[in-house]
């Protein structure tokens, strides 16, 4: 039985930091990844990353813009944490190696980004994730001695001791189908969003909320689940992403009749809106006819200077000359609002810890909550950073302070079981796993998305419930042992139903409009009744409601206008 | 929507049996990718075929594979385009192998001498004259990366073989000293220069296309080396002499890539790992690090000097400068450089007997013909538009491959002649 002191799941942004931070605290770390470690989703990240480390900016300034994004619903203590943390951070990743843009005199130069009242986004081109996943990557390559790496393990339980501690978890070695209970005093849950529980995403597909669920399966609470964001400038049908640092460089969204439509929705932010509020104005424009034929608006890079986009927004120019056969350069492109950012998660305090003694959340699988019902752009890779850290180092004196547990085997006995189970249902006993997989998301994009209302959020947790009853009996064709895809796909589906569920649940029971949360049948904000987090936890009948306050430190909430 | 076939090479290692093909048929929209195709026949008839897949849009680097025999992400190739090139291929394949270089052309039989020279426009009526004949429904194949065992299917072992080359370059900064209250301050350019090493996602399509890597299992290989540049060319980075003698003194390292363009061709990133290798070997020459055992330092800089001056291989004087460098008119060689002629001779019957270098004659020294006319001063103002132009070769400066006529346009510099032209 493989035993760690700490025991990272997941190996993005939130998963390699956190590694890497428990490794200098002198413990003994693993890290364990259903995909490699640079496969993660932490790559997508193009924009860049937030803090106020120029010295006209401020961290208030920057946790005030983080709040007034997430609609207030944002939790202003771990907000100021981020904000304050974020300089050094950034510092930090300079050090180890990230090729950060510089300005002229080779400092550490900005770009503007959304929602933000400065220009306070670090970046390396458009591939700002990418560039410091592999730095990480390598820090952790560096430091093998101390961190122990598994590639390509998947994860299907997490084991809790008979006082409820969490002291490990269940995974399937890919490569060869072993079932493996490992051992661990603290473990991080690191896994990243739910994504693919909507068609289209941006999201890789590997982003199937596996960390969400496992702790919601193992009596955790989760927050915010309501709080989906839809990003501004996707592409159409295929969901891919074009970097809100196109509109950061400059450029416009134009209707189909060419007008700048932002100037009657934001017309002192513009384009550079929070993304919550981007895509409403554009799912408008489209919905009221004003949209190309394709159900789309346009981004027009083209006002943007040529060799800067070459120099800055390079992997755009790619995704437009080979997914949609654009030179962004020289003409508009089409664009919608597509699934992009899970706000909610595991309910976690400011150091990681989640309900479940020893269990940890961090980055998209957590909900701090520093986003609340919008996040701002490029302050993604910050949470994962600042919050992995701060998990890594909490676990780490918590493994210090506690005495191992031995798991009991009973959880590997009944992990192993229920994929027998699945693994022995005849073809044409039930659904292909693919075909509920399609069904929920597309139904999640159509009813759970920028706009909501009852009915509609009602028939998607019937069809929900539904599938879920299906999933019961879905069968697959792969029965080897060797890197079984399928099987992976039938756990992965089970999670994305009760990420599903919990989603549905929560913007049911959300009557009023904040951040992503959008009802058109409850259209105002509405401060009295709902400027609180909704928890939810695993019960008989599913996940069972409560509430919690929102913390506000010096930020009371106001009108929101951009 | 359209109909294609997919032609997957299939392994299942536990069915004891070894790898078969297997056609699938698919209908999608030409604009989605072989990876969607791939997805659309495991979702729909087999669930048991592997391919690792994630981001879906050329970021995360875990589908690459060989589509048509060409090494690259199954995600970034559309189908259509795909469907194409199985359909050039296949016409390909049943036309005679082009024909060596010096050989005397013969029209084959009922083949007019003139369609040789035919115009572009021409050439593609022929071929769907051709195409029609039969190729016109040719399967797209898909086929796992080379230069890696195979897993299952699709999957291949990339830990053995590229993470294990990665590890190979100690992939880490290794600044000195304390790191800076603030950032490190740097040329703005250096970072840009690097950002394109930075871009590699790891994908190994490069290290699957690599013929060195064929014939030499162990150099270290296109992305390795790509990421060595990536701390080479980092001024924060303290050990770059050190890095450049480890790799320039690997018999397995810099001067063991020959130069075929395959990694260039196959990076679905641009991060063009040949031109990165090249700018390793120019960094260890800048280095004084001129002692390799491969001689490749010397035979590269031989190489430059006399194109530069003659416009072609003098191949004699290439043998006398890579072996034993500033030989040729001193009368009294030193001991080192007479050492030097003396190991070359196994490698100049080698080259005579093999062909590469063609007769005895050509090896005497003084006889290479000179370009004809101002040939010469063309070749020479190239190397030095080169020089002046290093930095801009980078991707994150210069943009795509379409931009380039226009940046040689808007510096004024004249479109190459044709050969022809320059030979008259």
């Amino acid at each position: 039985m493989p035993a760690h002191d700490v025991l990272v799941i997941g190996a993005g942004l939130a998963g390699q930091r956190a590694a890497l931070a428990a490794a200098e605290q002198g413990v003994s770390v693993g890290i364990v990844s259903k995909v490699h470690p640079v496969r993660s989703h932490s790559n997508a990240a193009q924009g860049g990353i937030n803090a106020a480390l120029n010295p006209g900016d401020s961290w208030e300034s920057h946790a005030f813009d983080t709040i007034k994004g997430s609609d207030y619903l944002g939790d202003q203590d771990a907000v100021e944490i981020m904000c304050r943390e974020a300089p050094e951070e950034i510092l930090h990743l300079e050090h180890l190696g990230v090729t950060f843009h510089r300005n002229e005199e080779g400092k550490l130069g900005t770009r503007a980004f959304g929602g933000a009242s400065a220009a306070r986004t670090y970046y390396v081109a458009d591939i700002t994730g990418q560039a410091i996943m592999h730095v990480l990557y390598e820090q952790l390559m560096k430091h093998s001695d101390s961190v122990a790496r598994y590639e390509e393990w998947f994860c299907t339980a997490l084991a809790l001791d008979e006082a409820g501690e969490c002291c490990g978890v269940v995974t399937r070695n890919i490569a060869d189908g072993s079932m493996e209970l490992f051992e661990a005093k603290s473990v991080i849950l690191a896994c990243g969003g739910n994504g693919q529980v909507w068609k289209p995403t941006t999201n890789a597909l590997i982003c199937t909320g596996d960390g969400i669920a496992m702790a919601y399966r193992a009596g955790a609470k989760l927050m915010d689940m309501e709080m989906i964001q839809y990003h501004p400038t996707t592409l159409a049908g295929k969901g891919f992403l074009i970097t809100e640092g196109a509109r950061g460089e400059g450029a416009h969204l134009l209707n189909a009749k060419g007008e700048r439509f932002m100037e009657r929705y934001a017309p002192n932010k513009m384009e550079l809106a929070s993304r919550d509020v981007v895509s409403r104005a554009e799912q408008t424009e489209i919905n009221e006819g004003r949209g190309f034929p394709d159900g789309t608006v346009a981004l027009d890079i083209t006002v943007v200077p040529r060799k800067r986009v070459h120099e800055a927004l390079r992997e755009i120019v790619l995704v437009g000359r080979d997914f949609a056969g654009v030179d962004i350069t020289r003409e508009p492109i089409h664009i919608k609002p597509g699934n992009h950012y899970t706000m909610g998660g595991v309910k976690t305090d400011v150091d990681g810890r989640t309900d479940i003694p020893g269990l940890y959340a961090a980055g998209e699988t957590a909900c701090v909550s520093v986003h609340g019902g919008n996040r701002l752009g490029a302050n993604s890779l910050l949470d994962t950073l600042i919050f992995g850290r701060r998990s890594g180092v909490d676990a780490s004196a918590r493994a210090k302070r506690i005495d191992r547990t031995r798991p009991s085997k009973a959880v590997l006995e009944a992990e192993q079981a229920q994929i027998d189970a699945i693994s022995s249902r005849e073809k044409g006993s039930g659904r292909r796993v693919s075909e509920i997989k399609l069904e929920l998301g597309t139904t999640m994009d159509a009813k759970v998305a920028v706009f909501r209302e009852e009915a509609g959020i009602q028939e998607a947790l019937e069809t929900v419930r539904r599938l879920k009853g299906e999933a019961e009996s879905a069968y697959i064709d792969d029965k080897g042992s060797v890197f079984n895809q399928d099987i992976l796909a039938a756990i992965e589906l089970g999670y994305m139903l009760d990420n599903a569920e919990c989603t549905c649940v929560a913007a049911l029971e959300r009557k009023e409009s904040r951040g992503a949360q959008y009802r058109t049948d409850f259209p105002e904000r509405n401060d009295e009744e709902w400027l609180k987090h909704i928890d939810l936890q695993l019960s008989d009948d599913g996940p069972e409601i409560s509430f919690s306050e929102v913390t506000i430190t010096q930020w009371e909430p106001q009108e929101r206008t951009y | 929507m359209a109909n294609y076939t997919l032609k997957v090479r299939r392994y299942q290692p536990e069915s004891g049996e070894g790898p078969y093909w297997e056609e699938f048929d698919v209908d999608l929209d030409p604009s989605l990718s072989v990876l969607d195709g791939l997805l659309q026949a495991k979702d729909r008839d087999d669930g048991s075929l592997s391919v690792r897949c994630s981001c879906r849009a050329a970021i995360c680097g875990s589908c690459g594979v060989k589509v048509n025999g060409s090494s690259t992400l199954a995600c970034k190739t559309q189908i259509g385009e795909a469907h194409e090139a199985a359909n050039r291929r296949s016409k390909d394949a049943s036309t005679p192998p082009p024909r060596g270089a010096d050989e005397e052309y013969k029209p084959a039989e009922g083949e007019e001498r003139g369609a040789r020279t035919r115009e572009p426009g021409r050439e593609i009526a022929r071929d769907d004259e051709r195409g029609q004949a039969g190729a016109e429904d040719a399967p797209i194949v898909i086929e796992p990366m080379g230069n890696m065992p195979v897993i299952k299917d699709l999957v291949t072992d990339m830990e053995s073989t590229h993470w294990t080359k990665i590890r190979r370059v100690t992939p880490w900064l290794l600044p000195h000293g304390e790191a800076p209250e603030r950032e490190y301050v740097v040329e703005p350019e250096s970072m840009i220069d690097i950002t394109q090493s930075m871009a590699c996602i790891q994908c190994g399509a490069c290290v699957s296309s690599c013929l060195s890597m064929e014939a030499d299992p162990d150099f270290i290989g296109p992305a390795a080396l790509a990421k060595a540049y990536r701390f080479v060319g980092d001024p924060r980075d303290a050990e770059t002499k050190e890095r450049l003698h480890d790799l320039a003194h690997d018999p397995h390292g810099i001067y063991d890539c020959t130069h075929c363009f395959s990694c260039i061709d196959a990076c679905p990133k641009g991060v063009a790992p040949m031109d990165q290798i090249m700018r390793l070997r120019r960094k260890a020459g800048e280095h004084g690090i001129d002692d390799d055992p491969n001689n490749g330092h010397n035979h590269v800089t031989a190489m430059t000097k006399i194109i530069e001056k003659k416009g072609t291989n003098d191949e004699s004087l290439l043998i006398q400068e890579s072996y034993a460098p500033g030989v040729k008119g001193k009368l009294k060689p030193t001991k080192g450089a007479v050492k030097g002629l003396t190991e070359s001779l196994p490698t100049v019957l080698r080259a005579i007997k093999t062909g590469k270098a063609r007769s005895l004659s050509k090896l005497i020294p003084g006889i290479h013909p000179k370009l004809p006319g101002g040939a010469q001063d063309e070749v020479k103002a190239i190397y030095e538009h080169t020089e002046a132009h290093r930095e801009e070769f980078n991707l994150y400066i210069k943009g795509e491959e379409g931009d380039e006529a226009e940046v040689a346009v808007a510096e004024g510099l004249e479109p190459p002649q044709s050969r022809e032209e320059a030979v008259q």
